[in-house]
């Protein structure tokens, strides 16, 4: 018999040997988020209830205009409101805040350098492979030992699971740009600056849009996932749900994650569909 | 206005293009070069020049490598070898910096399928040109509407491209090209993806545009009616090679081989010839002063016809007479051909087309008088001469 290749063995020796030397960078980084976090958290918290469920239900109003969405915002808050959710899910929504700007401020440069430049594009493509396969439980393991138990190591485990959208949609369309349009980009003498900015990134918007779009919904699938280690939030009550085996709480937080995830999702999907066509507004 | 000098460009597409030079020396076609290394040639030894202010039409089949001989005169396509001269700076010689300042400044190109911007406004598509070179937002936006202007688009600058309709889009292409004043116009189909109605008023405009602007341009088509409309020569290309340049007369009148001929073929030929091309020398003429009725009618015997044409001591047409008048004349003993003489009769230019010629002739009882421009007999058409000129050009065009 052949002997056991030692894969398990070797990552967890890297990663045992990243944590004794980077661990004191990543717990400064730890602390810093984790107050940052907190900031975000309680910024939000210091609105009354009820008057932060007005303010984000014009603003979907505003970035949408559809008072159906509007609607949907106002109920839906409503309802989680009148569960007693309030504070799980503002929890929650400060998590998908920072983990989405930071998967995309990550994303977005990543994707137009693939965009840009095929050996980056060789590189990164089949890290984003792995990236996408791997069950997303996975990635909470090596999240402890660097950032500790709690908020953190959760943002930077959604942070992995959640950019690969955003890199392959801004990747995708960048590529998608008629050559003739670049071609004539190029015969009128641009840079190569000047053609990304000018003609690239806003053809490509909507499609980037689209990753921006997929991506908030896979950080709030997995900020769920990461109550496991710590994140609370409405994923901490479905969690707690499920080890007292408490069917009803179990369901409320499940009802509040969908309908957070439905607010989000109407309200990207329609910037989309706008900046798709600016003059039909 | 600058001039272009293309001197022995090739483009060789592939890895390791080198390996074609060899084989062409030894004349290899592009096929046989393709079968045994798998190199493209895209254009094969080209060069000639174009005068400041001509319109060179480059003109081939698509494959021919019109295409990408354009591009090698701003290198979007990088030549293999050869040198390309814009105004006497040798444009294979330039750095990145240098080629971007070129193309920002002397040379703008119009492309078959427009290339607008679609997120932008039509004004600020022609003014992208000038935006990249840097020109302040309120010249840029001036200068974009004067052009928008030039080309009939007054009024559609805050319109966005989706909305305007082929012909004008490409009017958006055209002006986005003079927008920057370039030395140079380097025309890519331009006018190829239009309905035949529009692109017959686009090369309308086109040459009048001409007429104020005197641009050196360089225009690929692959087809031979627009090229001899446009063009003040042309080349004609095949398989990356040129075959033939000349006036558009040359061409229609000299093909160079086969292929040349069959492309001058295709062309309705009604269309092409003119009175000019297919007038013959008047075998007699009667000359009013000198010529009385029998004199006359020898020189219609002498000649088998059944009619002349008189002309005055200065040459110039002043009438036609008959056989059977004549006879008549000569029988009533009178002698001066103003008493028979037709008057009434129709003339055409020298420039008049075969076409119209068909119909005046249809019912024309006698030949038909060519004039140049002092009213002087400068030929004649005959119905059985026309068709056969007509007739001839195709059976030329068949057999090769």
């Amino acid at each position: 018999m052949l002997p056991k290749i030692p894969v398990g063995r070797g990552l967890e020796a890297a990663v045992n040997f990243l944590v004794e030397h980077v661990s004191w960078l990543t717990r400064a980084f730890s602390a810093l988020m984790e107050s940052g976090l907190s900031a975000v958290e309680g910024a939000l918290l210091a609105l009354p209830a009820w008057l932060f469920i007005v303010l984000t239900a014009l603003l979907t109003l505003f970035l949408t205009r559809r008072r159906g969405t509007a609607v949907l915002t106002l109920l839906g808050l409503g309802l989680i409101l009148n569960m007693g959710l309030w504070k799980a899910t503002v929890s929650t929504i400060a998590l998908v805040l920072v983990s989405t700007l930071s998967a995309v401020s990550f994303g977005i440069p990543l994707g137009i350098g693939a965009a840009m430049s095929a050996p980056v594009r060789r590189t990164v493509m089949p890290v984003l492979d792995v990236m996408q396969t791997m069950p997303a439980f996975v990635y909470l393991i090596p999240a402890i030992p660097f950032f500790g138990l709690g908020k953190v190591a959760a943002v930077f485990s959604t942070v992995i699971f959640a950019m690969p959208p955003s890199i392959r949609l801004t990747c995708l369309g960048i590529r998608q740009v008629p050559p003739d349009l670049k071609e004539c980009a190029e015969a009128f003498g641009s840079t190569r600056w000047q053609r990304l900015v000018k003609l690239e990134l806003p053809l490509a918007a909507p499609t980037i849009l689209a990753g921006v779009n997929q991506t908030v919904m896979l950080a709030l699938s997995m900020v769920v996932i990461a109550a496991m280690i710590g994140a609370k939030g409405l994923g901490g009550e479905v969690w707690k749900a499920i080890q007292r085996l408490q069917m009803g709480a179990g369901f409320e937080a499940g009802i509040g994650i969908v309908i957070v995830a439905m607010i989000l999702d109407r309200v990207l999907q329609h910037c989309g569909a706008r900046t798709k066509n600016p003059k039909n507004t | 206005m600058l001039g272009i000098e293309i001197e022995h460009v090739y483009k060789i597409f592939g890895k390791n293009p080198e390996r074609a030079f060899p084989l062409l020396e030894q004349g290899l076609g592009k096929q046989e070069i393709m079968a045994r290394t798998g190199l493209g040639v895209g254009v094969d030894n080209v060069s000639f020049d174009v005068r400041p202010g001509e319109i060179v039409v480059v003109m081939g089949l698509s494959g021919s490598g019109k295409s990408t001989l354009v591009r090698c005169l701003n290198r979007l396509v990088e030549p293999t070898r050869g040198r390309v001269r814009i105004g006497g700076q040798d444009v294979t010689a330039l750095s990145p910096d240098e080629l971007r300042r070129l193309r920002q400044e002397r040379t703008a190109m119009v492309f078959q399928n427009f290339a607008l911007f679609p997120h932008r406004s039509v004004a600020d598509n022609a003014g992208y040109g000038l935006e990249i070179r840097g020109t302040p937002p309120d010249l840029r936006r001036e200068k974009a509407r004067e052009a928008l202007a030039t080309v009939g688009l007054a009024g559609w600058e805050e319109a966005m491209p989706a909305q305007l309709s082929g012909g004008m889009q490409q009017r958006v292409g055209l002006a986005r090209a003079l927008a920057l004043d370039p030395a140079i116009l380097l025309m890519d189909e331009a006018f190829s993806a239009l309905d035949p109605l529009i692109r017959r008023d686009m090369q309308d405009e086109l040459l009048a545009l001409q007429e104020d602007m005197r641009k050196t341009i360089v225009f690929i088509s692959h087809d031979l009616d627009e090229a001899l409309r446009l063009g003040d020569r042309i080349v004609l290309m095949k398989d990356g090679a040129v075959v033939q340049i000349g006036t558009p007369e040359d061409i229609l009148t000299n093909p160079a081989d086969g292929y040349v001929a069959r492309f001058v073929a295709e062309v309705d030929i009604t269309k092409v010839l003119t009175a000019e091309s297919v007038m013959r020398k008047p075998a007699a003429l009667a000359h009013l002063e000198l010529d009385g009725p029998r004199a006359a009618l020898r020189k219609m015997k002498k000649e088998s016809i059944s009619s002349l044409f008189v002309v005055d001591g200065t040459h110039r047409l002043v009438g036609l007479v008959g056989a059977e008048e004549c006879s008549a004349q000569i029988e009533r003993g009178e002698r001066d051909l103003r008493a028979i003489m037709r008057t009434d009769i129709r003339t055409v230019e020298r420039e008049t087309p075969a076409q119209e010629l068909i119909r005046i002739l249809h019912d024309l009882p006698y030949p038909l008088a060519v004039l140049d421009a002092r009213g002087r007999v400068a030929g004649v058409v005959v119905r059985g001469a026309l068709l056969g000129a007509m007739a001839e050009r195709g059976r030329n065009a068949d057999a090769a």
